[in-house]
């Protein structure tokens, strides 16, 4: 246990160095960070003094060594736009996309379980068949398309009257069509819960809760055909091997069968994937956040490239690749939970 | 007295905003713009989202008003000394969100941070320096007669020099401007203005309160409190503004007018723009672009009817030069150009008959549709046998390229902080001088130094009609020469729900008075 913490905490050492290097590689490409935070008729011996006091003129090298010495004491540099620690920043940020990547988490976990396990269960019902069809569907809809989709829908509201408005079915038929809005488009809202440290909390207040139903949905909305998929598959896979059928020819309740033995084994890769694409989800955050004007990380690092906010842009990638590494670890050390056989080392048993 | 002071000073802005009684200010507003104010120095940047944060928390001398007129604010009045000297009246009885009164004094202490600014420093530079007579009497003096002492002096918005001065905990002086890092002026914040900050996370909201103690009693504004939300996302703000969210947004972009247009609950405002777009010809690195035949040519070829109606959506006023109508040198006996048989006919007598192959760069981030508007100037391009190698960037990466003049032809959008003509021709067209600084955006490499001359005359020239007379031929000679492209002046749109009473308070500079902003 002990050398597998050691061996991962140190993978992730590497893991930030690499990304450091080459996120200070790009910075050039980026564009002039100066450009953002000076008028256009700043004369360029003003620029010139500027960029000489931050240090932008010292070579690439020496401002990586700078970066690195500073990075060794745990200071990641300062945000240009912020004027404040990058670390600071992104911790102010990173609730807000936490607490999406939670709503998103919690429905897709309603509703891929069971959907998934039923579709598998019962591959030929028409139901089934329904929800493998809308999932397609899901997946091949890029998350900004879906958002703006439901901003109207469920925003706005959309009213429509194909249907003869005076006759009763029109009428109501039109009703059924027509939505009526009022869900909150952007951000957490006003009434937010102090946790602790930078968490403010949009679950535990009406508004809060208003305001996190779009985005999460949205958000949820690529990953829950992923995985109603996943455990359909994995569940069939499970269905037709040799214990469930012994079990089955044992006279074990449908149920139990279904329920205890095979889902079991079910969700041992299911756990696996969920908890990388979990990691994947707080990149993919960036769409849904811009769409939403959900003030999280996505959102900040999507304007610190416009904003060519170098410091932030570099920090951020070092603390998503730390996330990364963070919930791989967990997901091995739940695997090995869920199967003890699995040894958390790697090694050959 | 001092409630027979308020009657009188209401009574006075009452003449300019009529039937206007001030209710209690109750009501709230929220509102979405693309960005939040980057800091709460005012002096730090200047930019249009600094200017609206200093038009809510602060108050200029004067201000101008929506036909380009100047409306008296801090500065009571103001009367010509010498050609060099300006006196100014302040008016009495102004206090500040911390509680100090407004004196002659802080407008110094406010010029001198002025000229420290990296920002400002250009604009304030015609000026020697501030002489305080008494508490309320100020003059401003300037190193030659300067025709545009008021429209700059619309820049002082007067600092609580006690608020501003000393050192903090940490001994950081609070007067510093820091461009990068925080100060304590880049958090901490007191104006005269209707608004003071209350809260403030910074990208995601910023809150405002009406000042208790506001001067202007007379001021029709009811909003009690302010929610500032930036949404980036174009969609989403309107969006919010659809779904009742917000009240009031700014910008709309061109693709959103027929929707907010169409819905009942909203309002539309627009208003043509003084921010010029325009492409200039690098002749230093295109050897055809020296003759002006060809840049003649290049000008007959270029359809600005067309990209303002079917690119921008009738969302911009097509422009045959820099200066909008309003300012002084707007010349409107010049007319667009727009004939491809003459432009082919220019082509041929220049002997470039077959064309050649230029490269273009425009940013696609910076201007409403930049890189649709560049997509189509290539193509207009292609009808007099120029093939035109283009490419956009993200306006971080395009500047750079700008500064390089890394393309034959580069676009450039132009708002003139002077609101003056003359401050184009300073940035757009002045031979380029790296030591001066002049010519800094000219990317044509277009240099007449008799025009430069011409400008320069102008500059000093306070006598309004021979002044306006010399900024109308200058731009009738570069139209001559063609030293530029000229495309549009891009126009401006706020939204906002009907009961919100924006068309009042919104002028061309795109900063809303919002003081004295109704909603019923």
């Amino acid at each position: 246990m002990l050398a597998f913490l050691v061996q991962r905490i140190s993978q992730a050492l590497l893991v930030m160095f690499v990304i450091s290097v080459i996120a200070f590689a790009i910075q050039d490409g980026l564009g002039d960070p100066l450009q953002q935070m000076v008028g256009m008729s700043v004369s360029q011996d003003e620029r010139e003094a500027i960029r000489e006091d931050m240090g932008l003129n010292d070579s690439l090298v020496v401002q990586y060594f700078r970066f690195a010495a500073n990075a060794a004491q745990g200071d990641l540099g300062t945000s240009y736009f912020y004027g404040k620690p990058t670390l600071d920043v992104i911790l102010e940020h990173l609730p807000a996309t936490l607490e999406l990547v939670i709503g998103a988490s919690l429905i897709i976990l309603v509703f891929s379980v069971p959907i998934g396990v039923y579709a598998a269960i019962r591959p030929q019902a028409w139901l089934s068949k329904f929800f493998m069809g809308i999932s397609t569907v899901g997946i091949s809809i890029p998350v900004f398309l879906t958002a703006i989709v439901l901003i109207q829908l469920f925003s706005i509201g959309v009213a429509v009257n194909p249907f003869p408005q005076d006759a009763g079915w029109g009428r109501w038929l039109n009703g059924a069509l027509s939505t009526e809005g009022g869900l909150p488009s952007y951000g957490r809202g006003d009434e937010l819960t102090p946790l602790f440290g930078t968490w403010n909390s949009g679950f535990f207040s009406h508004d809060g809760i208003l305001h996190l139903i779009l985005p999460s949905v949205s958000l949820a909305s690529i990953m829950l055909p992923l995985f109603i998929r996943l455990i359909r598959a994995e569940m069939m896979e499970v269905l037709q091997s040799d214990y469930i059928r012994y079990a089955r020819a044992k006279g074990l309740g449908a149920g139990r069968v279904n329920f205890l033995h095979a889902l079991k084994n079910t969700m041992l890769p299911v756990i696996t994937v969920g908890g990388v694409q979990i990691g994947i989800m707080v990149a993919y955050t960036i769409l849904t956040e811009t769409v939403f004007q959900w003030p999280g990380v996505g959102l900040m690092f999507l304007e610190a490239i416009t904003r060519s906010d170098i410091p932030l842009i570099v920090a951020y990638l070092m603390v998503v690749g730390l996330i990364f590494v963070i919930t791989n670890t967990l997901v091995d050390l739940l695997y090995g939970l869920v199967n003890p056989t699995v040894k958390l080392t790697g090694k050959k048993a | 007295m001092k409630k027979l002071l308020t009657a009188v000073m209401g009574s006075m802005v009452m003449a300019a905003a009529p039937m206007a009684m001030s209710a209690e200010p109750t009501k709230e507003l929220k509102m979405a713009y693309d960005a939040d104010p980057v800091t709460l120095d005012i002096h730090e940047q200047l930019s249009g989202g600094m200017l609206q944060l200093s038009h809510m928390a602060f108050d200029p001398l004067l201000r101008w008003t929506k036909d380009l007129g100047f409306e008296p604010r801090l500065a009571e009045s103001w009367e010509r000394v010498d050609d060099t000297t300006m006196r100014f009246r302040l008016r009495e009885g102004v206090v500040f969100h911390s509680g100090n009164e407004l004196t002659a004094e802080d407008v110094r202490f406010t010029f001198e941070r002025l000229k420290q600014s990296q920002d400002f420093k250009a604009i304030f530079k015609p000026f020697s320096g501030i002489n305080v007579i008494d508490d309320y009497t100020f003059e401003l003096v300037t190193s030659e007669p300067y025709p545009l002492l008021l429209n700059t002096a619309t820049y002082i918005f007067p600092l609580d020099s006690e608020f501003y001065s000393g050192k903090t905990d940490d001994g950081a002086d609070k007067s510093a401007i820091s461009k990068h890092g925080s100060s304590f002026a880049s958090g901490n914040i007191s104006g005269t203005g209707p608004y003071s900050v209350t809260r403030r996370q910074q990208g995601v909201r910023v809150e405002f309160e009406r000042f208790d103690d506001y001067w202007d009693t007379g001021s029709p504004g009811n909003v009690g409190k302010i929610v500032l939300t930036p949404i980036k996302e174009n969609n989403t703000r309107v969006s919010a503004l659809l779904s009742g969210g917000v009240d009031f947004i700014a910008p709309v972009p061109p693709t959103d007018l027929e929707r907010i247009k169409r819905d009942e609950n909203t309002q539309l405002v627009t208003m043509s723009g003084t921010r010029i777009i325009l492409f200039h010809l690098n002749q230093d690195r295109v050897e055809a672009f020296k003759n002006p035949k060809v840049r003649e040519a290049f000008a007959y070829a270029i359809n600005q009817e067309g990209i303002a109606a079917k690119i921008m959506k009738g969302f911009a006023t097509p422009a045959s030069q820099m200066s909008p109508a309003g300012y002084q040198g707007y010349n409107e006996s010049l007319s667009l150009r727009f004939d491809v048989a003459r432009a082919q006919q220019l082509m041929k007598e220049a002997g470039y008959e077959d064309g050649f192959t230029i490269t273009m760069m425009a940013p696609n981030n910076r201007y409403v549709n930049d890189d649709k508007i560049a997509q189509a100037v290539a193509a207009m391009l292609a009808r007099i046998n120029i093939k035109v190698d283009l490419k956009t960037l993200p306006k971080a990466q395009y500047w750079p390229e700008f500064d390089d003049r890394a393309a034959d032809m580069m676009m450039i959008g132009w708002h003139a902080d002077t609101e003056d003509s003359a401050n184009f021709f300073e940035f757009l067209t002045f031979c380029p001088d790296a030591d001066s600084g002049s010519g800094q955006y000219n990317a044509g490499n277009y240099c007449n130094p008799e025009i430069d001359a011409l400008v320069n005359r102008a500059n000093v020239e306070t006598d309004v009609e021979k002044r306006t007379a010399m900024l109308r031929e200058v731009e009738q000679r570069l139209y001559d020469d063609v030293a530029f492209i000229p495309l549009h002046w891009q126009d401006l749109a706020w939204a906002s729900k009907n009961n919100v009473k924006i068309e009042p308070i919104l002028n061309v500079m795109n900063f809303p008075y919002l003081g004295d902003l109704v909603v019923e």
